[in-house]
Order: C-alpha cells, then sequence, then structure tokens
C-alpha cells in the first residue's frame, strides 16, 4: 500500500480562497479534519475524489505513492467513500449491493461465495437476498463498510461517518472501521465534528479554520 | 453501451432544444409566405394583401376574434383564482392531501373527453336536467336553450377552466417547496395572520412568479383551443381557431391563404391576450403593494375560504356528473327525456363500435408509445447531461421547453402541413408521431426535472468510486433508481399524446384516426351513444397507462421497498 499525499491543494471559491492543505496519510494511518461548517472539509474530500463541482477551482496534486491522481476520472481512483448515511442501493439486494462494487473477474459462482463470505464476516450470513429497507440501522453501516472494502480501494474517505449513529452503535462501528483500515493498511482521512471520532481515530488531527 | 451513452448525453440536449423549438419556428415562418399570396405549389407566386383582406371581409370575424381573446383571459383567470383560493384556505389540511391523490388522474383526461362529458351533463337534455326534471322544474321536453354552444362561449370556458384547474395545481405543487412556501405561511401564521391572507400575502408573491410559464401556457391553450370549441363553444360565429381549420380543410384550396392569415391572426389573438395579462400583471402588483404591508391581518379569510372550498366541490361534482353521464349514456337503449335513467340498460353501443375501434385504439396507442419513448429518450437523455456536467438550467432553456406550448397550435401546425406538401412528404402515422412528441416531450420534461435533479448526488459519488464508470451508473443507478417517476412521467406523456386531436388531424391529412380525432368528430354528429363509449375509451387508455405506472415498478421491485418510499 501507498500513502496518499495531499500537494500544495488550494481550494477556491468564486476566486476567494476556501483551504489549503499540503500533507502525507501513510498507509494504515487515520488523519482527522475538524473545524467549523462551510470551511470546506466535505468540498476536499469531493476534489480528493474526483467529483469537484465546477463552481470551486482547485489546484495542486493528490497522488497515491508515485501515482498522480489529479486528472483520473474518479471511478479510476480506488478511493473507497464512507457518507454519515449507508447509501445501500435501494433497487438492489443486500448481495448486489457488496457485488456491485466488487471487480468484474471470475466465475459467478466465485463472486457469490466471496459476497457470502463478506456477509458471515459481519455477522450477516444469509442476508444476500434480503431487502436492505428491512435491515436496522447497524447492519446498514456494516453493510456499507464491507461494499467500499470488497472495491479494494487504495485509500479512505470519511465524511462524518459516524454522525447519524446512536451512542452503542457509534462505538462499535468506529472500533470496526478503524480496525478494518488498519487491517488493510489504507492510508484514511476523515472529516468530522466530533472530538471523540479524533480521539478513537488515535491519529493527527488537523484544525481548519475560517 | 458505454459509447452509445456518450453520444446520447452529447446528442440529446440538442435534439431536445431542436424537437421544440424547429417545428414551431419553421411551422410559423410556413404560414407567412402564403399569408401574403406565396406558395408556388397552389400557384401563388407573386405577394400581395388580397388575402388579408379576403379576411378582414369575412362576416363575424371581430366576434371570432373577440371570442378566442375572451376566453383565454377569462378562463386562465377563473382557474388561477380557484388554484390560489384553494391553496391558501387549505393548503395543510386534509381536504388539501384528499384532492392532491385525485391531481393526475384528473390530468390525464383529454380535453375532449371532459369537455363531452361536460356537455352531456349540462345540456338541456342532459343529465342533470333529466335528474331535476320533471319534478323540480316541470319540464316535458328539454328546454330551448343554446347551452353547450351558447354565443357567449360559457360552456367553453367552464370546460377550459375544469381541465386547467388541475394542471395549474399540479404546477404549484412543484413550485411550492421551491418558494418555501411552508416556512413563509407558518412564519405569517406565528404573526397572527388568518390562513388565507397570510397565504395571499407572503406565499403568492413567491409563487406567482414560478408560476408564469404555465399561466402562459393556459391563456395560449384556451385562447386557441379547437377540440373544446368544436364540443363546447359557439357555432356561429366559433371562436377564431376553429374558423381557421375550417378554411383549412376547405376543398377549394385557394381558401388556404386565406387561412394562413388566419392562422397569423390567431398567433396575433393570443399573443394579444397575453400581453393583456402582462399588463394586468403589473397594475395587480401596483395596486397590491400597499395592502401587502397594511398590517391587516384576516381579509375575509372565512367568506373567501367557502368560495374556494364551493369552487373546488363544483369542479369535482362537475367531472364526476360528466363521468356518470358518458357512462349512462354508453349504456343505454332507449333513453327518453325527463327520465332519470336509461331503461333497460344495454351493452349494445358497446358491441356495435367494437366493430371499428379496433383501428382507432391501436393507432392511438402505437402513436402515443412511440411519441413517449421518443421523449422520454430524449428528456432522460438531456436530463442526464445536466447532471454530468452540473449545469444549472438556464432560463431560456425553460422558455424553449414551453415554446409550444405558448405558440397556438393551430398556427405552426398548418405552418408545418404547408411545407410538407411543398416538400411533398407523404402525410402519415410517422408525421403524427414527431407532431404528438412537440407537445409529449414538454409535459415528460416537466414531470420528470425535479425529480432528476433532486436525486441525491451522493449515490453517483458513492457508485463511481465504488469503480462504476458513468455509463454504468446511468445504467444501473440512476436509472433504476428513479423508475417510479420515470414511469409516472412515461404515463403523463402517453396520458399527453391520447388527448392530441390537431397534430392528429392536421399532419395526418385525415388518414390517420385515432380515438379522439374519432371522439371529436361524433360529438359533433348526433349520435350520443356512441359518442358516450368513445369518450370513455378516452378515459380508459391514460387511465391504464397509469395503473400500469403505479403497478409496474411495485410489481418488479416488489421486495425493494426503499425504492418505493424514499425516492
Amino acid at each position: 500500500m501507498h500513502s496518499l499525499i495531499l500537494e500544495n491543494v488550494h481550494i477556491a471559491l468564486e476566486g476567494s480562497s476556501l483551504l489549503g492543505i499540503d500533507t502525507a496519510i501513510a498507509p494504515g494511518e487515520v488523519l482527522t479534519l475538524m473545524g467549523p461548517s462551510g470551511v470546506g472539509k466535505s468540498t476536499l474530500l469531493a476534489y480528493i475524489a474526483g467529483f469537484l463541482s465546477p463552481a470551486f477551482s482547485a489546484s495542486g496534486r493528490v497522488r497515491l505513492g508515485e501515482r498522480d491522481l489529479t486528472r483520473l476520472p474518479a471511478e479510476a481512483r480506488r478511493v473507497g467513500l464512507l457518507f454519515q448515511d449507508p447509501l445501500l442501493f435501494p433497487h438492489l439486494g443486500v448481495g448486489d449491493n457488496l457485488a456491485f462494487g466488487m471487480i468484474a473477474d471470475g466465475s459467478r459462482r466465485e463472486r457469490q461465495q466471496r459476497v457470502e463470505a463478506a456477509l458471515e464476516e459481519i455477522g450477516l450470513e444469509g442476508f444476500a437476498h434480503r431487502d436492505p429497507a428491512t435491515l436496522s440501522g447497524g447492519q446498514r453501516s456494516r453493510v456499507a463498510l464491507m461494499r467500499v472494502l470488497l472495491s479494494k480501494p487504495k485509500a479512505m474517505l470519511l465524511d462524518e461517518p459516524f454522525s447519524k449513529l446512536d451512542a452503542t452503535l457509534r462505538d462499535e462501528m468506529r472500533q470496526l472501521v478503524f480496525e478494518r483500515v488498519r487491517q488493510e493498511s489504507l492510508p484514511t482521512l476523515m472529516v468530522t465534528h466530533d472530538a471523540a471520532d479524533a480521539e478513537a481515530a488515535g491519529g493527527r488531527v488537523i484544525e481548519l479554520n475560517d | 453501451m458505454p459509447s452509445s451513452y456518450a453520444l446520447g448525453v452529447r446528442l440529446a440536449p440538442w435534439l431536445t432544444i431542436t424537437l421544440l423549438s424547429l417545428p414551431v419556428a419553421s411551422g410559423l415562418a410556413g404560414v407567412i409566405a402564403p399569408a401574403f399570396g406565396f406558395l408556388p405549389a397552389l400557384g401563388g407566386d407573386s405577394l400581395t394583401l388580397t388575402h388579408w383582406q379576403a379576411l378582414l371581409d369575412r362576416p363575424g370575424l371581430g366576434r371570432m376574434v373577440q371570442l378566442s381573446y375572451v376566453t383565454g383571459l377569462v378562463s386562465a383567470g377563473a382557474s388561477l383564482a380557484i388554484v390560489m383560493l384553494f391553496l391558501g384556505a387549505f393548503m395543510h389540511t386534509r381536504v388539501f392531501t384528499a384532492v392532491r391523490r385525485l391531481l393526475s388522474p384528473l390530468l390525464a383526461v383529454p380535453h375532449a373527453a371532459a369537455a363531452i362529458g361536460l356537455a352531456f351533463l349540462l345540456a338541456p337534455s342532459g343529465l342533470l336536467s333529466r335528474a331535476l326534471s320533471p319534478g323540480l322544474t316541470d319540464w316535458q321536453h328539454p328546454p330551448d336553450i343554446l347551452f353547450p354552444g351558447d354565443p357567449f362561449g360559457l360552456a367553453m370556458i367552464a370546460g377550459l377552466v375544469l381541465k386547467e384547474v388541475p394542471f395549474l395545481l399540479l404546477m404549484s405543487l412543484a413550485a411550492l417547496p421551491q418558494c418555501r412556501a411552508s416556512e413563509r405561511l407558518r412564519m405569517a401564521r406565528a404573526l397572527g395572520y388568518g390562513p388565507l391572507s397570510a397565504f395571499l400575502k407572503v406565499v403568492v408573491p413567491g409563487l406567482y412568479p414560478l408560476l408564469r410559464l404555465p399561466v402562459y401556457a393556459v391563456i395560449a391553450f384556451a385562447s386557441s383551443t379547437v377540440e373544446v370549441a368544436l364540443i363546447l363553444g359557439p357555432t356561429t360565429p366559433p371562436p377564431l381557431a376553429v374558423a381557421v381549420l375550417r378554411w383549412l380543410n376547405d376543398p377549394d384550396l385557394s381558401m388556404r391563404f386565406m387561412a394562413s392569415a388566419g392562422a397569423l391572426l390567431q398567433l396575433g389573438v393570443t399573443l394579444a391576450a397575453l400581453a393583456t395579462w402582462w399588463l394586468i400583471e403589473v397594475l395587480v402588483r401596483r395596486l397590491t403593494r400597499r395592502w401587502l404591508s397594511n398590517g391587516r391581518r384576516h381579509n375575509g379569510d372565512a367568506v373567501l375560504g367557502g368560495i374556494a372550498f364551493g369552487a373546488v366541490s363544483l369542479s369535482l361534482l362537475l367531472i364526476l356528473g360528466s363521468l356518470v353521464g358518458l357512462m349512462l349514456w354508453s349504456l343505454a337503449a332507449y333513453w327518453p327525456f325527463p327520465e332519470a335513467l336509461p331503461q333497460p340498460l344495454t351493452l349494445r353501443n358497446w358491441t356495435r363500435a367494437a366493430a371499428s375501434m379496433g383501428d382507432p385504439l391501436t393507432q392511438a396507442a402505437v402513436i402515443g408509445i412511440v411519441a413517449t419513448l421518443l421523449s422520454l429518450a430524449l428528456v432522460v437523455g438531456a436530463l442526464e447531461a445536466e447532471t454530468l456536467h452540473q449545469r444549472p438550467t438556464r432560463p431560456w432553456a425553460q422558455l424553449i421547453l414551453y415554446l409550444p406550448l405558448l405558440v397556438p397550435s393551430v398556427a405552426f401546425l398548418f405552418g408545418l402541413v404547408l411545407m410538407q406538401i411543398q416538400a411533398g412528404v407523404p402525410p402519415g402515422i410517422t408525421a403524427v408521431i414527431f407532431g404528438h412528441a412537440i407537445f409529449v416531450l414538454p409535459y415528460v420534461f416537466l414531470s420528470l426535472g425535479e425529480s432528476y435533479r433532486r436525486l441525491d448526488p451522493r449515490w453517483a459519488h458513492l457508485a463511481r468510486s465504488l469503480g462504476a464508470s458513468p455509463a454504468r451508473v446511468f445504467w444501473r443507478v440512476r436509472l433504476p433508481m428513479l423508475s417510479v417517476p420515470l414511469m409516472t412521467a412515461a404515463a403523463v406523456g402517453f396520458a399527453v399524446s391520447i388527448g392530441q386531436y390537431l397534430p392528429t388531424l392536421l399532419l395526418g391529412a385525415g388518414r390517420v384516426s385515432t380515438i379522439t380525432t374519432e371522439a371529436v368528430s361524433l360529438a359533433s354528429g348526433g349520435d350520443r351513444r356512441l359518442t358516450a363509449v368513445y369518450a370513455l375509451l378516452q378515459l380508459a387508455m391514460p387511465a391504464l397507462g397509469f395503473a400500469l405506472a403505479l403497478g409496474l415498478p411495485r410489481l418488479l421491485f416488489r421486495r425493494r421497498s426503499g425504492l418505493l418510499t424514499s425516492v
């Protein structure tokens, strides 16, 4: 795994500068980005993932090791995203949600087996044909995490991933997410309002100000 | 698939703009030259004003112009007033929720079917007069009143209002959240304003600008309607659009020069009605400036609320009565005047119609399906391009969307027919399908646009970050997630196509007959029983479309409840 490198990144909205950052995130490291709303935290994530709205302009480069992501289309960047909502596709079953992100190799049977194994890993064996709408909040969050991991990302972006969970679930999910990104050695950038998230991540914290 | 996707996204916006503007522009251009005498195909090769002279010399021309102009303004004014009062009195109430559910089916009723229903209800020998006679009225014979077809066009205006109220109400429903109506209303209520005063003073100033184009479309349609006028309007003289249609269908081909002049005059009348409305807008804004901030919190809320409730109930009763009337007549054998019900009931009218209705039904279905699919493909392509490039809609794009609804169709369709003849293109079903698509497309766009734009962009971001290309996101995420609004838009488009009269008649040159052209021509004959059958068939086709639109996603995604509720 390679580091996620943000090289002299500057983002501006209609000419006025919004934020600047220059850092490298090591494999397995979780870097936390904190700050009041409106400073452009989510905009930075959109820039890294490749969805910056044309209203913004950006300079600098995003690299994964030696690979320059800056000009790549979003689908080629291999940067995983987790939002505050699990966003399981409502028209697909739980298993197809997981399969959606998997690289199209192997036979149907092998893919099915990989989905089954992934479900087992998060304690949801036999859920492949379930309607995602029938899952509990915690189950959905776990499926969402597993879906990103199955797409074999090279880096992770977390956009306030725990803010909509209730207190007990939040601890559980924090543990699970941080454990998995370390296990897979993913350089991870987390945006949050919650100081407890930063504490649980246990890594560097960057405070953004207006 | 990816390459067809990229091509589609690139072309669809331009094809959409072309389909909306080219026929209108070239159609209008196509009537200008003949109006001044130039139409080589018919031997006109010099410019002259004689055809305008002939037009001006037509007896009753002033009356025709007046009828069209007044009908346009009065029916738009009445529809808008009913909608505003109703929203003001009933937003946030249970009545509102109930009416809201009836809207889409009501909107799907073709103009011609509504007009026929109303005629059968209110005519001197109609259902209403039968229900009251002889008990309340002492009538043993139908009274000698000219209605529908009264010289003032009241029946025609009533028919138009009945159809335009649901349209404006539906447009308002889309506009209300955009102008933050609920917040505005709560704020004013908290300041002590009565519900209706709060609505009129705080919401309407924000809502009306969003409704302006739909209202203009209503004025344009009402001032140039042909099918409603044929069924409910006066005959001597008729409104201008009907007269123009007669002239251009005249076996004497030289009448087409005067018909062209008439079509241009129709455009002028509609523009005049629109300009008048615009002046009224300015005037109302001026006059109400003080009133808006005079601090009076109750302006006869109870009385106006009562009027609103009365108007909406009356509209619903008229619709219901029309429907009952149509059903009874379609089942009637012998039904002498004062009898309230026909006896015995029979299916003979239906079996008699069955012999001849196959062709019009199939034609209507084929035209409707193809025109809808064509429009849907263009609209989805245009919306996808907009989403992909994250471009906000430009104001002129909205205007182009409304273009076919703002220009009187009799004017530009006739121009198209003349060009068709000039170019030697045979009239027939292909031309009719394109003609329908011009009118279907705006409604499909209006129906689908909000849902498409409101779909959370994070779905696409998520799918892209999972490695899906834009094409895959479109086919595998956006389309299935929007299946419910897509089906609804298709049903709306199909309903609009089924209701089209003039494009079928003109571009098909009488060779293409649909259920609607049959119903309109039957309505001017005397056979009420057969007319009722055709009017009901006209209702049944869009209803079937809506049933499919509601049912199919529920069947396909019956185990995907999140899809049916969240989007």
